[in-house]
């Protein structure tokens, strides 16, 4: 996790991640659940124009759209087989179903709106800030604990294991299917969990001798300004008007 | 020196639960010099000794006394922690916020600062420990050395009056072990330090005790002196002939 999406100060960078949750989950709510071809266009074109707005570089979000979109090549080959429907067109022997193939273009157009808006808007705000940005708009306490915490041990816990990894290795451990393969696995992620338990019980006893009694006191108080005001009321605007879209 | 001692433990016993024999018996301890230093074998009970100080561990028999008076509720062990620092063995343990100034300003938060004099606090701690302009770094890229300096930055911003140090100097380099000794020597506060690294403690000047056994006792002077001419490695390079 390296963050570097957060890196950057462009006019989404200096927003209130507060505003970039709340305008990013209508977005995204509102792309999710909708089935037209219309909406999922223009929340692609908006998702691309908050990516513009970002100044971010193009190489690395391109990465990811590739990663998200070795999925949806799935469902190009399978929808078209597999969804049924009334109209097919003959591709050779197998009959592809024209409706297989709209769901499928759906998916990606959504998918890859979605995508795109979430780089724009949260991959633009630390994950230390989204956690606080959430506890302060009242998500659930524990869940706010996860992301902060998860955000803050899962180096750790994923070096913990590479070190067990090494020690097996130094001793000529080489993976293959066999029976012993599978348990050193088991023994390896089991070990793992304790010690990342053993860790987890160490690191609450480090809060609780400084005085932690279950909340949470967020330091940095993020102002919120009205130019912020000024933005979520455009997005929750745009937002809006994608809703209404579908109904055309 | 407080008439009342800080702290005192009389006649603590505790069993871990996986263990059939106690780790310590009828303990007696009371911090009654500036600087201890706390020597023992691996797996007597150094620790352990620690934990129940601060309370993570209750005793199976005896009494914690803190300022003379025991012990025995949450409001007592909190009043008690804010006046005990506990520096931890593995500094990953103790720095879980994402940076540096938040983790400082964490336990002021606690006592009920507001975020900005939270912010002074931890701000004015860092500078103390030479460490001005960490306050925005990522804790979990500090090396093994910030680290350290940055936990203790953690504990002292609550101001406590005694400073239990867990094999403080393990790992360090040449440079930030000294470093720390600075501030430890520079520090007007109690502090109870367990070590393997008799340099260390023959340089903080400390009086030694030895857990035993399960029990603790005062070692001679001279008990020092015995090996306290054990260089570093590569320190002072030498030869003995």
């Amino acid at each position: 996790m390296d963050e570097r999406f957060a890196q950057g100060d462009s006019l989404l960078h200096r927003r209130d991640p507060k505003a970039k949750i709340i305008a990013a989950m209508a977005l995204v709510s509102v792309a999710a659940v909708s089935d037209s071809f219309i909406v999922a266009t223009t929340s692609l074109v908006l998702g691309m124009t908050l990516l513009f707005l970002t100044k971010l570089p193009l190489q690395p979000v391109l990465k990811r759209l590739l990663a998200i979109n070795s999925f949806t090549l799935f469902l190009w080959l399978t929808l078209p087989l597999t969804y049924g429907g009334s109209k097919f067109v003959a591709i050779g022997p197998l009959p592809v179903s024209i409706e297989g193939l709209h769901i499928a273009a759906l998916i990606t157009l959504k998918t890859n709106a979605i995508v795109l808006t979430i780089i724009a808007l949260l991959g633009t705000s630390k994950i230390a800030n989204l956690g606080h940005a959430l506890e302060t708009l009242h998500f659930p306490e524990k869940l706010c604990f996860i992301l902060l915490f998860s955000y803050r041990y899962v180096f750790i816990i994923y070096q913990e294991y590479r070190r067990l990894v090494r020690a097996a290795q130094m001793r000529c451990f080489v993976p293959t299917t066999t029976i012993h393969t599978y348990r050193t696995f088991g023994y390896l992620f089991g070990m793992t969990l304790v010690q990342s338990w053993n860790r987890a019980t160490r690191v609450h006893r480090a809060m609780i001798l400084r005085g932690f009694d279950g909340h949470l006191i967020p330091l940095s108080q993020s102002r919120y300004t009205t130019k912020d005001t000024v933005f979520l009321s455009t997005m929750l605007s745009l937002t809006a008007i994608l809703a209404l879209l579908n109904f055309l | 020196m407080p008439k009342t001692p800080l702290i005192e433990l009389r006649n603590i016993s505790y069993t871990y639960a996986y263990n059939t024999s106690p780790v310590l018996q009828n303990l007696n301890f009371s911090v009654s010099e500036k600087q201890i230093g706390i020597i023992g074998s691996n797996g007597c009970g150094k620790t352990t000794f620690f934990q129940i100080i601060v309370g993570l561990l209750a005793p199976d028999k005896g009494e914690l006394l803190f300022q003379g008076k025991s012990v025995k509720n949450k409001a007592d062990l909190r009043n008690l922690r804010k006046e005990v620092g506990f520096l931890f063995q593995s500094s990953d343990d103790q720095l879980f916020s994402p940076t540096v100034i938040e983790d400082v300003a964490f336990g002021p938060l606690n006592l009920g600062f507001s975020p900005v004099e939270a912010k002074r606090i931890a701000v004015e701690t860092l500078a103390e420990l030479g460490l001005s302009g960490f306050e925005d770094r990522i804790t979990h890229r500090l090396s093994g050395g910030e680290k350290k300096l940055v936990a203790l930055a953690t504990i002292l911003a609550m101001k406590p009056k005694l400073l239990l140090l867990d094999e403080p100097t393990n790992n360090l380099d040449p440079r930030t072990r000294k470093c720390l000794i600075d501030i430890l020597q520079g520090l007007n506060l109690y502090q109870i330090i367990i070590s393997h690294d008799w340099d260390f403690l023959n340089q903080t000047n400390s009086t030694l005790y030895q857990i035993e056994h399960g029990h603790i006792h005062r070692c001679e002077e001279d008990h020092i002196h015995v090996h306290s001419h054990i260089h570093r490695a590569g320190d002072h390079p030498h030869r003995h002939d």
